[in-house]
This record gives C-alpha cells, sequence and structure tokens, in this order.
C-alpha cells in the first residue's frame, strides 16, 4: 500500500531530467560553481609546475639559485591561496544551491500534500510520508552537493589526459578504448543490479517508519496489555528487512569502486607489457612511458572516483523516485475557471437524487433526495456503514458524487470554487484536532481576524475559560501532542470552541460531543443552539438529546432516506426510528 | 551509561578483520606502481620480451588479489554496520516501549520516533562509511608520513609543523559541527511535526480553508532547517580549503629549508623530489579524512541524540521495593491518594475506595475531572505522590509494572487499533484460542458485525481502525479486553459510541458472563454505570459524592445534573 503507483516504472533517464530541472533553476549559480571549481583546480594544477622549476633551482650544493627559489614559492603561495579560497567558494555556493533545491522539494511536496484528496491520507501511514519528506529528501541533498561537482571535475580531467594520452602514443592509448567502454558497460550493469536494491532500501526505510509512528502512538495500550515484548519482536522484523535491504544495497552498491579501479590496474599491467614491446621495437622512450603512465593515472583517477559515486547517486534516484511519485499522485481536480465563489450564502442546501461509491460497483449512497431551510437543523441518524459521514463527505466536497446534483443557495457545488465552499461551513468532528501552538492559536484557527475578546467569549461558552485560566500561562498555553495537561474531552470543547468563531451559515457536526460528559454536553449543547440559530446545521448524531432538537430528522439506512421528520411524527410513526428509541428503557 | 563504544565493542574483532583485509588489499595497489618503475627502470631497458610479460602478469594477479581483498572487506564493513545499527534501533525501540510515562512524556513521541528512523540511519551511514573509507586514508597518510622521517628527518619535521594547526581546525570544527547537526536534527523534527499535523488534520485543514496558512507554517519551518543545514555545512565547508592551505603551505616550507639545506650540502635535489611524490599522497589521504568528517559530524549528533534515550531509566529498571501490606481482603484498594502531573496542581486529590473481588466501581464526573488519571495510577503508568494503591492487598509499587499489568484487561478511551486483521488486534500478541477469541466477541456484541464483515476475523484494519465506525472499534476493543480473561477489567469511556441496545446487551453480559471481575468502568453517562456496586462522582481530582446509583440520586446534586442529562445516550451505532 506504501508503494505509489508509479515508483518502479520511471526509467533513470527521466528521474535526471526532472532532477536537472530544479537546477535549471538556479542555472546561474549552478554555473559560477562550476567556473570557480575550473578556477580552482586550474591553479592546482600550477602548484607542482612552479614546485618542478623551484626544485631544478635548487640544483646541486652550493648553487642554490635562492632568489629564483624565493620568488617560484611566492607564486606557489599565491597560487594556494587562489586555489583555496576558490575551492572554499565553490563548496560555499553548492551549499547555497543544493539547500536551496531541497528546501524547494519540500515546499513542493508539502504543497502537492494539502493539495491531495482527503482519501489519500484515509489509505496511506503518516509515518510513509514523513519518510519521504525528510529522509528521501534528505539523500537527494547529500547526492546534489557533493556528487555533480565530482563527476563535473572528473570529466574535465579525463578529457584532458585523455588528449595528452594520444599525443604520447596512439597505440597505448588504444588500450583505454577497449577498458574504457568496458569500465562505461560494468557500471551500467552494476546500475541495474543495484537500482532495485536501493528502492527496496528506502520502501523498507519507509515501512519501518510507518510501523514505528504506529506503534508509538499506541504506547500506553501496549505498556497496559504488557505486550512490550511481541511489538519489538515485529519490530525486529521490520528493522531486519530494513537493515538486509540497506546492507544489500550498500554491498552490492560497493563493489563498483574496487571493480573498476582492478580494470585500471589491468591497464597498467598491459601499458607496462605494450609499452614494453613497443620500446623493443624502438617506437617509444622510457621517458614517454613514464609519462604516459602518469597521465593514465590521472585518467584513470577521477573514473574510478566517479564509479564511487556511483551507489551514492543510485540511491539518490530511488529517493528521488520516491519522492516524484508523491509528487505526482493526482490531487484534487482543479477548479472550474468558470467556477462561482461564494460569498454570504444564506444556507440553503439540496440533494438531488444523489449516488455515490468509494468503490465502483459498490454504491453507498442511492438516490438520496433532501433539502435543507436556511437556519434548520438536520440530523443525520443511523446505523454503521450508512452512509452518514458520506453525505458530509460529499457537502465538503471532500469527495464528490457519481451523479445527481449537490446545490447551495441554488449553486451546484461542483461548479463553485471548493475553498470558497468550504468556508461557509464550521465544522466539528470526532477526532479532534489541535496543533501544536497556543490555545488562543488553537480557537482562533479559521478566524484570522478573531481577537482575544472573542476567543474568550466563546471559550466561556463552551465552559472552558476558568479552566484555561487555571493554567500558567491562561491562553498562551502551549498545547504539544502529549500534553498531559489537558483531556481529550477539554481538546474537542476547544475545537468546539473554535468552530463556534466561525462566522459561516452552515454548520457541521460530526459526533461532535462524543468525549465529553454529560453535564459538559448539557451546556455546550445550550451554546451550540445559541449558535445553531440561522445557520443551516447537519449533526451525525447517535445521542438522543442531540437528535431530538432537530427540526428534521433523517433516518438513514443502507444509503437511502427510510424515515424522515421531527422526533415526535417518528415516534407517533413506531417505525425503525421508534422501535431504537424505546430500547433505552429496556434494560 | 552507553555509548556508541558499548555497540561497536562486539563487532571490534570482525571489524579489525575487515579492516587488516582492507589494507592488505590497499597495500597490493600499493605495490603496482612499484613493480611498474621496476619494469620500467630496469627490465625494459634490458629488452629481456620474456620478463616483461611475467611482470605484466605479477600485475595483473595482484590487481585480482586487491580486487577480491576489497570487495571482501567492504562486504565486511557493510555486515557490521549493518548488525550494529540493527542493535542499536533494537535497543531503541525497546527501550522506546519502556520507557515510563513521565519521562516520553519529556521527550515527546515524535521526537523517540525521529531517533529511531532519521538518527538511525544516520549513524548506519556513518559507521559503514568509516570503515570503508576511514582506515586506508589515515594509513596511508600515516605511511607517507613514516617514509618521508626516513628519507630526511629534518625536513620531515618542517613538514610536520602544520599538523598541529590542521588537528586544531579538524577539532574545532568538528565539535562545533557535532552540535550544529543537532540543531538540524531539532529543526527536522520540528518540520516533520507540522507535516504529521497536517497529514492528521486535513479535513480540519480543508473544512477552515487553512490551507494558505499551513503553506506559511510549513515555510516556517522548511527554512529554518534550510538555514540550519546552511549553517552546519557551512561550518563543514571550511575545512576542505583549509587543510589543502595548510598542506601546500607546509609543502613551499619543506622547499625553502630544501633549499639551505641542500645549498649547505645536507641534503640532495633527488630527495626534495621524493618528498613531493609523498606529499602528494599525503595530501590526497588527507582530503578523503577531510571529507569524512562531515558524516562524521552529522553521525555523532544522531549518536548522541540516541544515547540520550538509551541511557534513560526504564520500567525494566524498575526495583519492586517492599511496601507496607494493605486489606488483604480487598480485591482493589485506593488509599488517600493524590498526584499532579506537574507538580504544580494536584490532579487528583486524597482518592479513596476500595473493592472487592466480583465488584464494580464506576467512576463519572466532568471532562478533566481526573477520571483517566484513576486508571493511569493503577496501572503505575505514573508515581502517585501520596497515598498508597493496593491490588489484593498487595501496594502495587511492589509489583515489577509487567507483572501489575498483566492482571487487568484495559479499555483506554480512543484506544489504539492498528494495520493489520481484526483477529490479531483482539488477539494482540498474546496467547489467546480461537474459542476465547470467538466468546470475547461474542461477549464485547462484536460477533455479529465481524459476521458481516468480508473476511470476517481476517478482516484488515487500516491505520488506527479507520476503516470501522466509532462503535465497532469499541466493541473490538471490548473484545480485546475480554479476550484475555483478566481478573480486573478498566473500561474507560469504552461503550460512549454504541447504540442503546447494543450497550444494554453489553451490561448484560459483563453482568453474567464476568462476575468474579472486579471492575472500574468510567463512563460519560449514568446508564453505563446505573448498576455498579458503587459509583464515585469526580470534581476537580476529589471525590465529591460516592454511593449507589439509588443513593447519588437523592443526594448528590451533581450526579442529578448528570443523571437529567440522561438523553446523552446514543441512538445509533
Amino acid at each position: 500500500m506504501t508503494e505509489l503507483k508509479q515508483e518502479q516504472k520511471t526509467s533513470s533517464m527521466v528521474v535526471a531530467r526532472r532532477l536537472m530541472t530544479y537546477i535549471d533553476r538556479h542555472i546561474g549559480l549552478t554555473v559560477l560553481a562550476v567556473l570557480t571549481t575550473v578556477a580552482a583546480n586550474t591553479a592546482a594544477l600550477y602548484i607542482p609546475y612552479f614546485s618542478g622549476k623551484a626544485i631544478d633551482a635548487i640544483g646541486e650544493a652550493g648553487q642554490v639559485q635562492f632568489e629564483k627559489v624565493i620568488v617560484l614559492c611566492a607564486w606557489m603561495i599565491a597560487c594556494i591561496v587562489f586555489n583555496s579560497v576558490l575551492a572554499y567558494v565553490t563548496q560555499r555556493l553548492l551549499i547555497r544551491i543544493s539547500s536551496r533545491i531541497t528546501a524547494e522539494m519540500r515546499k513542493e511536496v508539502f504543497e502537492h500534500l494539502l493539495e491531495m484528496p482527503v482519501q489519500f491520507f484515509d489509505t496511506h501511514p503518516v509515518g510513509d510520508i514523513i519518510s519521504r519528506i525528510s529522509y528521501d529528501i534528505d539523500t537527494i541533498n547529500a547526492s546534489l552537493s557533493s556528487d555533480i561537482v565530482t563527476i563535473a571535475t572528473s570529466v574535465i580531467t579525463v578529457v584532458g589526459s585523455f588528449i595528452m594520452m594520444l599525443r604520447i602514443s596512439l597505440v597505448l592509448s588504444l588500450i583505454f578504448v577497449i577498458t574504457t567502454p568496458l569500465i562505461f558497460f560494468i557500471t551500467r550493469h552494476r546500475a541495474k543490479v543495484v537500482r532495485p536494491l536501493f528502492s527496496k532500501r528506502s520502501h523498507k526505510l519507509g515501512e519501518l517508519n510507518g510501523f514505528v509512528e504506529e506503534m508509538l502512538s499506541g504506547h500506553k495500550t501496549i505498556k497496559a496489555y504488557g505486550q512490550e515484548e511481541t511489538i519489538v519482536g515485529r519490530f525486529d522484523e521490520k528493522n531486519l528487512e530494513a537493515v538486509d535491504s540497506y546492507y544489500e544495497a550498500d554491498y552490492q552498491g560497493s563493489i563498483v569502486g574496487p571493480t573498476v579501479n582492478f580494470i585500471n590496474n589491468l591497464s597498467l599491467a598491459m601499458i607496462s607489457g605494450l609499452g614494453g614491446a613497443l620500446y623493443l621495437m624502438k617506437q617509444i622512450s622510457i621517458g614517454n612511458i613514464s609519462s604516459f603512465i602518469l597521465y593514465s593515472r590521472r585518467f584513470s583517477g577521477p573514473i574510478s572516483g566517479a564509479a564511487e559515486v556511483l551507489a551514492e547517486i543510485q540511491s539518490a534516484f530511488s529517493a528521488a523516485r520516491r519522492v516524484f511519485a508523491l509528487l505526482d499522485e493526482p490531487a484534487e481536480k482543479k477548479d472550474d475557471e468558470d467556477a462561482i465563489v461564494l460569498d454570504q450564502v444564506e444556507g440553503r442546501v439540496a440533494f438531488e437524487n444523489v449516488r455515490f461509491s468509494y468503490v465502483p460497483e459498490k454504491e453507498i449512497i442511492h438516490g438520496l433526495d433532501l433539502r435543507a431551510e436556511p437556519g434548520r437543523m438536520i440530523a443525520i441518524v443511523g446505523p454503521t456503514g450508512a452512509g452518514k459521514t458520506t453525505i458530509i463527505n460529499m457537502l465538503m466536497r471532500f469527495y464528490d458524487p457519481d451523479s445527481g446534483v449537490i446545490r447551495v443557495d441554488g449553486h451546484d457545488i461542483l461548479h463553485c470554487t471548493r475553498d470558497s465552499l468550504r468556508k461557509q461551513f464550521s465544522m466539528v468532528l470526532q477526532v479532534t484536532w489541535l496543533f501544536q501552538g497556543t490555545i488562543q492559536e488553537n480557537v482562533a484557527y479559521g478566524s484570522e481576524d478573531a481577537s482575544e475578546e472573542d476567543v474568550e467569549r466563546v471559550c466561556k461558552a463552551v465552559e472552558i475559560h476558568d479552566f484555561i485560566t487555571s493554567l500558567k500561562d491562561g491562553y498562551q498555553t502551549v498545547l504539544s501532542d502529549d500534553g498531559v495537561n489537558i483531556s481529550k474531552g477539554q481538546k474537542q470543547l476547544l475545537t468546539i470552541a473554535r468552530a463556534m468563531l466561525n462566522e459561516s451559515k452552515m454548520l457541521i457536526l460530526d459526533e461532535a460531543t462524543s468525549n465529553v460528559d454529560s453535564t459538559t454536553e448539557q451546556k455546550i449543547q445550550r451554546a451550540m443552539m445559541e449558535l445553531c440559530r440561522g445557520k443551516t446545521t447537519f449533526v451525525i448524531a447517535h445521542r438522543l438529546s442531540t437528535i431530538k432538537e432537530a427540526d428534521m430528522i433523517l433516518v438513514l439506512q443502507n444509503g437511502t432516506v427510510i424515515e424522515r421528520g421531527s422526533h415526535e411524527e417518528l415516534l407517533q410513526k413506531k417505525g425503525f426510528y421508534a422501535s431504537l428509541f424505546n430500547a433505552q428503557w429496556e434494560s | 551509561m552507553k555509548t556508541l563504544r558499548t555497540y561497536l565493542r562486539p563487532w571490534y574483532g570482525m571489524m579489525a578483520a575487515g579492516l587488516t583485509i582492507k589494507i592488505t588489499g590497499s597495500f597490493m595497489e600499493l605495490f603496482l606502481p612499484e613493480i611498474l618503475s621496476r619494469i620500467i627502470d630496469e627490465i625494459v631497458p634490458r629488452g629481456n620480451m620474456q620478463e616483461i610479460v611475467f611482470w605484466g602478469c605479477v600485475m595483473g594477479a595482484i590487481s585480482l588479489l586487491a580486487l577480491i581483498f576489497n570487495i571482501l572487506a567492504n562486504r565486511n564493513a557493510s555486515r557490521v554496520a549493518r548488525n550494529i545499527t540493527e542493535n542499536i534501533r533494537h535497543d531503541l525501540f525497546d527501550k522506546a516501549l519502556y520507557l515510563t510515562c513521565e519521562k516520553t512524556d519529556a521527550f515527546t513521541i515524535p521526537s523517540i520516533e525521529s531517533r529511531l528512523t532519521s538518527d538511525t540511519y544516520h549513524l548506519h551511514r556513518m559507521i559503514g562509511m568509516m570503515q570503508r573509507l576511514g582506515v586506508r586514508a589515515p594509513i596511508i597518510a600515516v605511511g607517507g608520513l613514516i617514509m618521508t622521517f626516513v628519507l630526511d628527518p629534518f625536513l620531515a619535521m618542517v613538514f610536520l609543523a602544520v599538523v598541529p594547526f590542521m588537528v586544531i581546525v579538524l577539532y574545532l570544527r568538528a565539535t562545533r559541527g557535532v552540535r550544529m547537526f543537532t540543531e538540524v536534527q531539532k529543526a527536522n523534527d520540528r518540520m516533520v511535526g507540522v507535516v504529521r499535523e497536517n497529514a492528521q488534520g486535513i479535513r480540519i485543514i480543508k473544512a477552515l480553508s487553512k490551507v494558505g496558512y499551513e503553506k506559511k507554517r510549513f515555510h516556517g519551518v522548511n527554512e529554518n532547517l534550510k538555514d540550519e543545514e546552511v549553517r552546519a555545512n557551512r561550518m563543514m565547508a571550511l575545512i576542505n580549503p583549509a587543510m589543502n592551505f595548510l598542506l601546500y603551505l607546509g609543502m613551499v616550507g619543506v622547499i625553502l629549508a630544501g633549499a639551505y639545506r641542500v645549498n649547505l650540502g645536507l641534503s640532495k635535489t633527488g630527495r626534495i623530489l621524493a618528498f613531493m611524490s609523498y606529499f602528494q599522497m599525503i595530501s590526497r589521504s588527507l582530503m578523503a579524512v577531510s571529507r569524512m568528517f562531515i558524516m562524521f559530524s552529522r553521525g555523532m549528533a544522531s549518536s548522541k541524540r540516541i544515547m540520550e534515550v538509551l541511557n534513560c531509566e526504564t520500567e525494566k529498571d524498575y526495583v519492586a521495593k517492599e511496601y507496607p501490606a494493605g486489606d488483604p481482603a480487598c480485591a482493589l484498594e485506593f488509599r488517600d491518594v493524590t498526584f499532579s502531573y506537574l507538580k504544580v496542581k494536584n490532579n487528583l486529590k486524597n482518592i479513596s475506595f476500595k473493592l472487592k473481588k466480583g465488584e464494580t466501581l464506576g467512576i463519572i464526573g466532568a471532562t478533566g475531572a481526573g477520571k483517566t488519571t484513576v486508571l493511569s495510577l493503577l496501572l503505575h503508568f505514573y508515581d502517585i505522590d501520596e497515598g498508597a494503591i493496593y491490588l489484593n492487598g498487595r501496594d502495587i509499587r511492589s509489583f515489577a509494572p509487567s507483572e501489575l499489568r498483566r492482571q487487568f484487561g484495559v479499555v483506554m478511551q480512543n484506544d489504539f487499533l492498528f494495520r493489520d486483521s481484526l483477529e490479531e488486534n483482539v488477539r494482540f500478541g498474546r496467547d489467546v484460542s480461537e474459542e476465547e477469541m470467538l466468546e470475547a466477541e461474542e461477549d464485547a456484541q462484536a460477533a455479529e458485525f465481524i459476521h458481516d464483515l468480508p473476511e470476517e476475523n481476517s478482516y484488515q484494519l487500516s491505520v488506527k481502525g479507520a476503516n470501522l465506525s466509532g462503535g465497532q472499534r469499541q466493541r473490538v476493543l471490548l473484545s480485546r479486553a475480554f479476550a484475555g480473561k483478566p481478573e480486573f477489567l478498566l473500561l474507560d469511556d469504552s461503550s460512549s459510541a454504541l447504540d442503546y441496545k447494543t450497550d444494554a446487551a453489553l451490561r448484560r453480559a459483563l453482568q453474567e458472563k464476568y462476575p468474579d471481575t472486579t471492575m472500574i468502568i468510567v463512563a460519560q453517562r449514568v446508564s453505563s454505570i446505573k448498576n455498579c456496586d458503587e459509583i464515585l462522582v469526580l470534581d476537580h481530582g476529589s471525590i465529591s459524592g460516592r454511593g449507589r446509583h439509588e443513593d447519588l440520586i437523592k443526594d448528590n446534586t451533581l450526579y442529578q445534573d448528570i443523571a437529567d442529562s440522561q438523553m446523552g445516550g446514543a441512538l445509533f451505532d
């Protein structure tokens, strides 16, 4: 499930080209970095030149030309300073480029996540998503900041050295005409072997992260059942898979370097053999063999260096594949260009013959009709799986219907911008969601211009003001993930307060009071009634207290409305609703 | 105190073996130029083709050996890194689960999680890399240095003069680097935190149209992470050029000093020439060393964060002491228990109650009154500040935590379901027979809906059981609690999502099938606890009323309030 659709398929060329588009955005800096590298390396090349001359100037005992030596040493120092400064500048440039690119990638991934349909988060473990945005992008970063330069400098040296070798001996150079393609093919072959290993490595690490995230969230339950051992045992399996796949990729990847070295050494042996033969045939001088060998070292050194970074590049590519796969997951469909921007709606909602299925062939909602006048409260009740939450999902356009029309103030919501549609609702869900931030920020979330007084007002309305002021930092108390200082019920009160601040015309309450005790619930109920006044409210509820207040109750079963009416009307009907209502007196 | 060394130590032997192979392989490669120069200097001029071919073949053979040795050594290095990482990760996860709740609260779950994933990853990289690159380079550097001493000790001393500066540069940068990479890791935690919050709250974020705001929030942490990364990497960026600079400065020194020495007849030009080639060797390997320092700093920063957790005390280290016994006739007793999470304000004050075997206690009260805290203390998640808690007359602090908890079946508020089959979620790793499981599901009123599922008990739950409804989740959790046939049952708000019918059937099953089980039921509504032997009404951490339903309904106003809102019950699942 964590494997996204396109992960395996994309070829390295496609990945490389896509990575290049990121570098393209900083092409100026990149060119500058390459230039400074070239300049720094050129300066470095002159150092041996000057040192050679200096040694020549030393000569024999008593004949040292000190002035010349000192001048040459000064030149050397100049080159060294030039080289060091430029090398440092190059490093700084590269850091800037790679950090910008990774920050852009993270931003892109994150913003894409926010555009993703809700369904994506329903089906993908958070741990794996996190693994992509942190560890995978990190891997790309590491490779970008070092491997590009390694390869760029390699190319320069290799080409230069090869020209020099050709000039010395065409015949000897032939050896490299054979061995270099050999290296190329071996490297390519290894790349093919290693590629799936690296994607497995990233994949397994993602899985491990998903597991850790999930299990740590249940650590108290695990403790309560004394199941630490069992869970650690399961972790060990995942861990073993992760380290094994890391090992495989690591080991197989590290074979390339020594192999390429081997071929280089072999060509060295061949040079000495062939060179010897050429010497015997008087085709080449000893001195030339010696400098040919010197250049051949310069030639093959960077090649094996480049082959060694191959493993790094492979792991960066498989990481990039995972990141791109996430970026390629389809986002929510874009709004129509002529989509209506809803503003200040009255709150008239209508469902007209709406059909919906999550999975094709398995229809959940069969031709739903529903009309809600502004300011009315509609309770949607019914057994599990009847489709209550689905109705809300469609109303908020988390999911779109297969057929039929949903209208708000007469506008088909498919032709409204999602953003403006959603702004017309405020919503409280069963699962409380607060973020790391102060109470003030959490309550004001969704109403940018709410003042401190506004926040206080709604907190008083849900009767949590006293609790908040009893905290040391009051409204400025920072809520953290595992804040022990606040209970689940209190968290829910805060989310209700948040919804109360919102001045939208429509309200959705999805089992909003399930974590709150009945005394508190009653108080909230009163506040809610106040809040609901003038708002079209949809309540998914299983609690009678909420349901009874509704103007209309829709009893949903298997995707169809089987009964509708007010509480009293439904009781008189003596149908399904009445039978459930009466069950409470049975015990 | 555990350190990285604790984990490296068992593998020293294997590492040494690998390193020996690596060194041998490296030396073989170093021999090649020697043979080559012999061929060129001595054999080729002699003009004997057979000899040339022979030595060529020797070179080929040595190359092959070097290849085999290097591959073996790399494999060994990967294996050692793999084993060490496996051990560290195992210990860390084990630690994380056994950590006391207090410590977990202090670290926070996301931070522990990032240490388990991101930090162990960096450490893994470091251990592998250090073995592969970290040996050859220093050996060549030191070997080269020794050769220069053999050649000309005086010139070698001149060259050596720059070494202290190099050490200082490396030391200063590396230590500051470790600190900075720790900051990077922290910034990474914050970035991940925002991603996690967004993934979890996506509905609310979309509903409130806060996508723009979240983007801005992410932008903040993302930029911060970028800045920290840049700072740390910049710190490292100076190492390489600085080392290079110092090295060449040393070389200039050697040439100048060499000029005087040659002039005085104390040295020869040839020696300086040879000096240069060794110098090249040393320079290249030192560059490799300084490159490794980046990875080393990052790895050490991660190692520090990991060891911080590994050196925490856990519940495994808990030494159960003897405490005075309580009333042996009571299955469960709270005696004057007072507790505070943050040691600022008491969350529970003077809580006392007694339960005989098979009795049921109901706890009711407003949100935040301390109901759940009572259960947390009973399970010894936290240490009480005053008073004592007894289980069958024995102070719970005299139990090992695991021994204590084994006697309970627990359902917590919004409890934990995980990605696996429904069956596994019920069994929860325990040795529960098929029969026991089915019976538990029957009692928890879950059998019926499970039967309707496509794969029944093998039905795969998604993350947090999101593919079940609230009521179904509660019934799976109840099945889990019942399946162990525990002596004690703790149910925290475990039937709030059940409809009346199911709830009633559940209560009937509890009464009939579990007469000997001592229970504490924390509830939001009166109907769930009406039949309890005793009911505690909690208010701001203190008991405001106690007794049976019939009594409380008469003389406890808080209880009356709650009962009045009795319609807070669920009509539908």
